[in-house]
């Protein structure tokens, strides 16, 4: 259709290709990410900037919305570093170990990202309850996890789980044990191997597993409204607090919380991308 | 010079524990709940009207979202790894974007838009026309909170192969249709239906979003996230976990297509992975 | 070679794609004009699931013009009303306060000012009360207003900016307060912020605080409409919860109207009003009371069901505060007194 298109490429702000297509696909692209994404995010900056300064910054620092904001990103943080962690661990075993019903734990990684969100809040909430089957395990000793910020966290472990797996899995079978045996001929120890050898390659796609985690477990809303117990200042997720000023008539109020959401979580997750960019190109990779 | 047996089953032991708490317990509730009254109640649960139309709701919003990512995924995914331009990086965050917003915002940008108090609600309203609180309004808070999926697996994939075949085809004169159509879609297309098996269970899952610009109607503007939800709230609990159980399923069925075709086609996906 | 051909597939897509959106366009059109919406609050699932099925038997008994159903949508009342107002098309809301439909009636042009006066009894075909909801055997001994403000007790209430029975579960304690503190505002204020500070968590909607309170397990009183802590005894059994009658509290007097803009785009005035009507016919008085509202006409009830009701002091929102249009924004505005005296975590 746009085959002279991909001739243009004389303009400096792109490279010359011989593939057709530039302007059709990225027409396509703009297009839809303008319609379904840009256009809306614009209304609800423009919305939220109809409150005026003022009204912004008695709601940027009221303590319920810094609670609320902290919580959310406090908690997305913690559960992308522990599915970090496992994520990385699971991997480990599902890559460089066989044990029984291997395969049904590695298609089973990715159930998260196949359960509806509600589904999995009212499971976990029946799970871990004060009344439920976990739950009232742990209440005679005074441990609550339904209903409290350590639930929030559980809703959010769980549907970011996936990620860190899926993201270091490839990298891993990918590659060469020789590295590893002709370091550990050369003498290298089991953890100096793990450092030096296994982790340098490992850690970029890491890294992205663990911003994907973060970036959806800052905005999870079904899940987490079903475990939270939604405790003002205690378990309260800021986009929580995004619904309860839309149903009190307060549109600006909604739109200012959601536009700090939307800033923060943007800044971050530019700054993890940032930080992966730099680690690749330190780490040699492409 | 590997880990010795006893670091082995340590490890292994603690994946699993890890897995059981938080993927295997959940699932396994979901059904315990669901048919703790027996398979009548079970049925009779799924059997209700509104819980039908709501199952009708949700497979009709996924098939109207499918084909509209679809397109502007691999649209998505072709600009952006098939070229080098100035901003791609910032493009690349923007397509990102809706992974880190609130489903609750998308939902409430919406209403900011088409609400009757919204930017565009005098207009509709003059034109006769409902987006919020109907089907529109659904689909598109769906849209907006499954735009990244299919661009997301196809990208990566993509910068990976490279131009060298596309180009070749070029060079044998093939069409540019013709070079996408028998060169590009077949290379790319495991991730695309990775892509398209994760945007459609997210699609038929999304309670956030849809929740915001639902109006909850019963039988008629409630998806299964929502009707759950209905149902919890209405002391229905095994009515609740029926349904589900249906989308639990759905999650199950998801899964096992994609091992399938993982495992049928493991050679390919292995040269695939090679390239 | 290439065994799974996307594009076909791709044309499968649209094709259904297209077919599901033209079939849903035409069912939308020709749904629309039979069904009526009720957009109520959120306790009256039960109550409104009954009355349907009554008044659609009954008008479709007398009327050529059938009605093929109504559609029902619950949810706290104020954003029930905040739906509205965005444009849920609803024939009639029925919520749990004058104060969210006059919030329709100042915020659109869709429905009267004067709504409340086309229907009897400020347009409330029934009322309620608030009570307490305690865990059996009363094990924190909840007696009256003042046991809640003891260190050590929880109570469960919803949040009063979006929910309309925690608005007059609000007054009622205020109401409360009042009287025993002989109007003195200092001490009024202070007993409703230690009421407040023994709320452990503000659900959006009633229902929502009664499956916290009964479901979760948290909380040890919980302040509940009374149609709704009867609909927890009959729902878990008497033997997990009692009602508590505190020795005064709130006449309640929830709401209905058929919302103009809407029923005359819609032609479904005749329906709606019909609807609305029936809820005053003795038949529907009877369903009411067994759902555990207050009906107007006790005597078209059964007297087994009126026999719930205990008999209690309750003031009136005229009385005691001068009506919604000022007790709104004096206490659930913002800035309100509920703003003022809420400092969670604190």
């Amino acid at each position: 259709m746009s085959a002279a298109s991909g001739r243009i490429g004389a303009s400096s702000w792109r490279e010359r290709s011989v593939l057709p297509g530039f302007g059709l696909s990225f027409g396509i692209l703009v297009t839809a990410l303008s319609l379904i994404v840009l256009i809306p995010l614009a209304a609800l900056v423009l919305k939220a900037a109809s409150a005026g300064p003022e009204a912004i910054w008695a709601l940027a620092s009221s303590p319920r919305v810094q609670a609320a904001l902290r919580l959310s990103f406090g908690a997305a943080l913690l559960a992308a570093s522990i599915n970090l962690v496992f994520g990385l661990l699971i991997a480990w075993v599902l890559v460089r170990y066989d044990f029984p019903g291997r395969r049904f734990v590695d298609a089973a990684v990715d159930l998260p990202f196949a359960l509806p969100t509600a589904v999995a809040g009212i499971a976990l909430a029946a799970i871990y309850a004060p009344n439920g089957w976990i739950g009232s395990l742990l209440a005679p000793f005074g441990i609550r996890i339904g209903y409290t910020a350590a639930g929030v966290l559980v809703a959010l472990i769980f549907i970011g789980l996936p990620f860190v797996v899926r993201t270091v899995q490839p990298v891993l079978a990918e590659m060469e044990a020789e590295l590893e045996e002709a370091a550990a001929l050369l003498g290298a120890s089991r953890w100096r191997i793990i450092w030096s050898v296994i982790l340098p390659p490992v850690l970029p796609a890491a890294m992205t597993g663990f911003v994907l985690a973060f970036a959806r477990a800052v905005g999870e809303y079904g899940s987490v409204i079903f475990i939270a117990g939604n405790v003002p200042m205690v378990s309260e997720i800021a986009p929580l607090l995004i619904v309860i000023r839309l149903e009190q008539f307060d549109y600006a109020g909604a739109a200012v919380v959601g536009v700090l959401m939307l800033l923060l979580s943007f800044l971050l997750i530019l700054f993890f991308n940032l930080l992966q960019a730099g680690l690749r190109r330190r780490l040699g990779h492409v | 010079m590997r880990e010795g047996a006893l670091a082995r089953r340590l490890l292994i032991g603690l994946a699993l524990t890890f897995l059981t708490l938080f993927l295997a317990l959940p699932l396994a509730i979901v059904f315990v709940e669901a048919l703790t009254r027996g398979w009548q109640a079970y049925r009779a649960a799924l059997a209700d009207p509104d819980s039908i139309a709501a199952i009708r709701l949700t497979l009709i919003v996924a098939a109207i979202a499918a084909p509209i990512n679809i397109v502007a995924g691999i649209a998505g995914a072709w600009a952006i790894a098939k070229y080098e331009f100035r901003g791609k990086s910032l493009l690349t965050s923007l397509i990102d974007l809706p992974f880190s917003v609130s489903p609750v915002i998308a939902g409430l940008v919406y209403v900011l838009l088409f609400g009757a108090q919204g930017y565009f609600g005098p207009f509709l309203k003059s034109q006769g026309l409902q987006i919020i609180f109907a089907l529109p309004g659904i689909v598109l808070a769906t849209l907006f909170v499954t735009f990244p999926f299919i661009a997301r697996e196809l990208i990566p994939h993509m910068q990976s192969l490279g131009n060298a075949d596309e180009e070749a085809a070029l060079t044998l004169g093939a069409s540019p249709w013709r070079t996408f159509l028998m060169v590009t879609l077949p290379n790319i297309k495991w991730s695309l239906l990775y892509g398209v098996l994760l945007c459609n269970a997210r699609a038929m899952g999304e309670f956030g979003a849809v929740a915001v610009v639902s109006g909850k109607i019963r039988g008629l503007t409630t998806t299964m996230p929502l009707q759950i939800e209905i149902l919890y709230n209405e002391y229905m609990g095994v009515a609740a976990f029926a349904v589900a159980s249906l989308l639990a399923l759905l999650a199950l069925v998801t899964l096992a297509a994609k091992t399938f075709l993982e495992w049928r086609y493991a050679d390919e996906i292995a040269a695939m992975r090679r390239h | 070679m290439h065994q799974f051909a996307i594009k076909p597939l791709l044309g499968r897509l649209f094709a259904t794609a297209a077919f599901l959106f033209c079939f849903l366009v035409a069912a939308g059109g020709v749904r629309a004009q039979t069904m009526l919406l009720n957009v109520s609050y959120d306790p009256t699932r039960e109550l409104y699931r009954e009355i349907n099925a009554a008044f659609i038997a009954e008008w479709n008994a007398a009327n050529a013009k059938k009605i093929t159903g109504i559609r029902q949508s619950h949810g706290g009342s104020g954003s029930q009303a905040r739906a509205v107002i965005d444009g849920l098309n609803a024939d009639v809301v029925t919520l749990a306060l004058a104060g969210d439909i006059d919030a329709i009636a100042s915020r659109t042009t869709k429905l009267a000012r004067d709504w409340q006066t086309r229907l009897p009894n400020n347009a409330s075909p029934y009322t309620s009360t608030i009570v307490f909801l305690v865990r059996k055997g009363n094990p924190k001994g909840v007696k009256d207003w003042p046991d809640l403000v003891k260190p050590g007790i929880q109570v469960i209430t919803p949040n009063p900016k979006t929910s309309g029975g925690a608005r007059w579960n609000y007054l009622a304690a205020w109401a409360y307060a009042e009287r025993a503190f002989n109007k003195d505002e200092a001490k009024v204020r202070a007993y409703i912020a230690n009421l407040l500070r023994n709320v452990p968590v503000l659900d959006t909607a009633a229902r929502g605080a009664t499956t916290t309170f009964t479901q979760r397990g948290i909380g040890d009183v919980f302040i509940a409409w009374e149609n709704e802590a009867f609909l927890a005894l009959a729902e878990f059994g008497a033997d997990k919860f009692e009602i508590v009658v505190p020795s005064l509290s709130i006449l309640a007097e929830p709401p209905v109207a058929a919302v103009d803009g809407n029923v005359d785009a819609k032609g479904t005035r005749a329906e709606a009003e019909a609807y609305l009507r029936f809820l005053y016919t003795p038949k529907a008085q009877a369903i009411i009371a067994k759902n555990f509202y207050r009906p107007r006409q006790p005597e078209h009830a059964d007297p087994k069901d009126i026999a719930k009701f205990p008999n209690l002091t309750l003031v009136t929102i005229d009385e005691a505060f001068g009506g919604w249009a000022k007790a709104q924004p004096a206490h659930f505005g913002d800035g309100g007194t509920f703003d003022q005296l809420y400092k969670p975590g604190g």
